[in-house]
């Protein structure tokens, strides 16, 4: 939300709205309905009958965007130790009965959610949720655990980012870009920051965020919302909301004045490229033209055989190993549109970089290819019967919009949203992005001199 | 304001009763002979089709090391008179998928269509598997793509170890090689070397095939026939068995990096051998199953050495061998490895437990059917079975054979399976006190 950094929106309303909104369960289409319990819990449940099987998962409105500063990591942290011991369970104990009744069962972190997973026959679900409650509020964490695993979460920080220079440079790059935002801080932690987290920040961060009216429910699979809703209330529903639940604020960006450039040198480089990211709008409620066309922008620039900069770049003037574009408008505040060229041997990172500039230049003046941009509607519609296949996926799509401040009613407009967007609305919409001092230019190289 | 929630007094296990997959496979044959397998579902209006060719990147032939593969990846590129960007196009206006994949064992299509097109969708298809163009210029230009992963893999911890530990094990074998070539032989390849490679290894003697979605047995009768019955009918001879050449002890492959890479392994056993399940469950036991297995509890949730740690049975066309991977910061590498060797000793010393058996029972036969969710998982695992040689009526039969496993059995074939006097480490990084 908030292109052009006006103020902060409360977000208190989208706390509280749902339980008023969802009191009775209303069927959006044949496939998904929402409700919400008492205490605030909003529950979605998306039907697919093909095979006896149910993923449930719980989403919580609460990321590593939501941390105080001082303790980057521990929302990641806390989603480790959530499968430790609570007042009911051993440590290990959760994954252990998952895996006993033929499920399987993980958890992931990012800026704005935490969300916890499992796959099991359908029959198992009522488990499922009972042990799902039981540690949204029982957690019991011991020191032992939290020195332990500690260490995990440090060899997986090796594992993802210290290990490979490319996670490092985009580290750099976003901490380059989020000059006020929580989103410039690695959702895994700055090192030193994770290598003190101890007990009470868990407890503290679980405290204020893990509570069922900032928790949503979603249930795919072989269900009907009649018995989610039944099995919700017995084990989910005397869960008592934390009344103290903050007001989804954090510090927003400032308003960009200067472009910011930084060249990350690491012998481990093979292939140098450079990235160009600029902050950009995301989808808001009720608002989601500016990203559908910011959306279709990096599909025409870069997605595929036929786009703009691969065709430019890779098939003419053959300058680039590889060209592409993308924006992720699913986010709760301001995100990014980047752009990469990864330029071919004996093209240098400035003279990618120029190419870079010139192309985007040509796209916002030359005309749009109607026909391609034609191709790609047609393309996301059909995507929509391919993504019925993978109940997974849209219950996903739910989590992630809805713990970005979005409706229900925002994901089911999407694709007509998608369909309204013009030429004109792309090209105004990409020539606001890419503003200069909005900008992060980033060179990954083995050799900075060389690369010049 | 958290209310402590008493209403669970214990959490219980329903003891899971033996699952079956749900699915009605039908075996399909052409008019004009072509066999598959289908799923029919008319559920939602797209059909998944899979299609793979027994030999893969094994069947490169003597210094055309990634033809194969380089070949795989030109088929999108153009195909009569469409070039890569008209064919890129056409595919688009349909809205299908197509995805060629290389590997070891196979070469594979992964094909997404729409019913409302399918007829133009299989069109396209064909021209692409039948009668690719190899372009000298797009060959150039993927050529520059693979060129640069084959660079970004020589700086890779993981492709380093993976190359390092593959050249230990199998030597000139093919497995011991990467089957995406090497930049020399990457550079070396020309427009004959892929027509020389797609002849080898897209023919009629090799093919399998399944759908699963929206289409009928005889409507894909048909279809086989038209998308490949132009098909050669034989194609280069098979590639031949190899044994593991690994040594006991512990390699180490120096690059600077803060956390190292342990690949580890010894020799293993076949699919088809009799004692294969129960090495199976044995190697779910130590070393597979998410979080649930010996090694994620001693090595990361005890110790928090590592954030995974993985042993499985490996097990190829040509070769198979018991395989395991795990890593660690470069100053505690070597008591992750000290804490896998004594894993193993133990697992042959003091076998496994009943509870550890029934466990393990329990979740390989209820994870069984969650796999056959959606019609592309379902089309990959049937032409996956059919080049494993086994039936339809092997997903009925699967779950009671991991049952069949007893105690005894299980703990005489761990001794026979898992060889701690074997065990061979490639380790690459800057490990401390290796």
């Amino acid at each position: 939300m908030r292109f052009g950094f006006r103020l902060a929106v409360p977000f208190l309303a989208l706390l509280s709205a749902p339980i008023a909104a969802f009191a009775e369960t209303v069927r959006w289409d044949d496939q998904v309905s929402t409700f919400s319990l008492d205490n605030g819990m909003d529950v979605v449940v998306i039907e697919d009958h093909r095979a006896p099987v149910v993923v449930h998962m719980m989403w919580y409105r609460a990321g590593s965007a939501d941390e105080k500063p001082g303790v980057s990591g521990v929302a990641h942290f806390l989603e480790h130790l959530l499968f430790k011991a609570t007042d009911n369970m051993e440590a290990g104990e959760f994954s252990r009965t998952v895996a006993a009744n033929g499920g399987s069962d993980n958890a992931f972190t990012s800026y704005d959610y935490t969300a916890y997973f499992q796959r099991v026959a359908s029959d198992r679900l009522e488990l499922m949720m009972q042990m799902e409650a039981d540690r949204m509020v029982n957690l019991r964490l011991s020191e032992a655990d939290i020195l332990t695993e500690r260490e995990v979460i440090i060899e997986e920080r090796n594992q993802r980012t210290e290990n490979d220079p490319g996670a490092l440079f985009n580290e750099q790059a976003n901490a380059a870009m989020y000059m006020n935002h929580r989103y410039g801080v690695p959702i895994i932690g700055w090192r030193h920051e994770m290598e003190t987290l101890d007990l009470q920040d868990a407890q503290d961060y679980y405290e204020q965020f893990y509570a069922p009216n900032n928790a949503i429910l979603i249930v795919a699979g072989d269900v009907t919302p009649e018995d989610v809703k039944d099995m919700a209330e017995r084990h989910y529903g005397p869960l008592e909301a934390n009344l103290d639940l903050p007001e989804r604020l954090r510090p927003q960006e400032p308003d960009h004045k200067a472009a910011r450039r930084l060249v990350y040198e690491d012998p481990r480089v093979a292939q140098p490229y450079v990235s160009r990211a600029y902050l950009a709008p995301e989808r808001d409620n009720g608002d989601q033209k500016t990203a559908a066309a910011l959306m279709l922008a990096a599909e025409l620039l870069g997605d595929g055989q036929t786009a703009f900069m691969t065709q430019r770049l890779q098939f003419e003037d053959k300058s680039a190993v590889y060209a592409t574009a993308y924006y992720r408008g699913t986010s709760l505040d301001d995100t990014r549109f980047t752009t990469i060229v990864v330029p071919v041997p004996g093209v240098s990172l400035s003279e990618a970089e120029a190419n870079m500039d010139r192309v985007l230049q040509e796209f916002l003046e030359e005309p749009i290819d109607t026909a391609h941009l034609d191709r790609i509607k047609r393309n996301m519609r059909a995507q929509e019967i391919f993504a019925k296949d993978n109940v997974q996926g849209l219950a996903n799509r739910y989590g992630r919009a809805l713990t970005t401040g979005l409706t229900i009613k925002d994901v089911l407009d999407w694709p007509d949203v998608v369909d309204s967007v013009n030429e004109d609305d792309i090209k105004t919409a990409l020539r606001d992005v890419l503003q200069e001092r909005t900008s992060v230019t980033g060179w990954l190289t083995s050799d900075a001199e060389a690369a010049k | 304001m958290r209310q402590i929630f008493l209403s669970i007094t214990a959490v219980f296990v329903l003891l899971a009763a033996p699952l079956r997959a749900d699915v009605d496979i039908q075996e399909v044959t052409s008019p004009s002979g072509l066999k598959a397998w289908l799923v029919e579902d008319h559920t939602i209006p797209f059909m998944a089709l899979r299609i793979g060719f027994k030999g893969g990147t094994s069947l490169d032939r003597a210094d055309k090391r990634g033809a194969v593969s380089l070949m795989m990846a030109m088929l999108e590129e153009g195909t009569g008179n469409l070039d890569a960007r008209g064919y890129a196009q056409a595919v688009d206006e349909l809205a299908a998928s197509f995805k060629f994949d290389a590997s070891d064992d196979a070469i594979s299509i992964s094909a997404r269509m729409l019913s409302e097109n399918r007829d133009e969708a299989i069109e396209l298809l064909k021209g692409a598997i039948i009668a690719p163009n190899f372009d000298q210029d797009a060959i150039d230009r993927v050529k520059g793509q693979i060129q640069s992963m084959l660079q970004s893999d020589l700086k890779d911890p993981n492709e380093i170890a993976r190359a390092a530990f593959d050249r230990a094990a199998y030597g000139n074998h093919a497995y011991g090689s990467n089957g995406d070539g090497t930049p020399e032989s990457i550079a070396a390849l020309t427009q004959e070397d892929l027509f020389a490679a797609h002849q080898d290894t897209v023919a009629r003697d090799r093919v399998f095939i399944s759908a699963v979605g929206d289409i009928t047995a005889e409507e894909l009768g048909a279809l086989m026939d038209t998308l490949l019955s132009d098909l050669p009918a034989t194609g280069a001879k098979m590639p031949k068995r190899v044994e593991v050449g690994l040594d006991a002890g512990v390699t180490v492959v120096p690059f600077d990096t803060p956390q190292s890479v342990a690949l580890f392994g010894h020799r293993g056993i076949g699919r088809h051998h009799p004692d294969f399940f129960a090495a199976f469950v044995a190697s779910t036991i130590l070393g597979g199953g998410g979080f649930e297995s010996r090694l994620m509890e001693e090595v990361r949730d005890k110790r928090g050495l590592t954030y995974g740690v993985y042993s499985f049975l490996a097990t190829r066309e040509n070769s198979e061998m018991v395989f395991g991977q795990v890593a660690s910061a470069n100053d505690r590498v070597a008591d992750a490895i000290d804490v896998i060797k004594a894993e193993w000793e133990r697992l042959v010393e003091e076998g496994v437990t009943q509870e550890e058996l029934d466990h393990s029972k329990t979740y390989l036969t209820g994870a069984y059917p969650l796999r056959f969710d959606g019609n592309g998982p379902i089309a990959n695992i049937l032409v996956g079975m059919q080049m494993q040689g086994l039936s339809t009526d092997y997903v009925n039969t699967r779950n009671d054979k991991v049952n069949a496993v007893t105690l005894d059995e299980i703990n005489r074939v761990i001794k026979e399976v898992y060889l701690p006097d074997e065990l061979h480490f490639t380790v690459v990084g800057q490990p401390e006190g290796l």
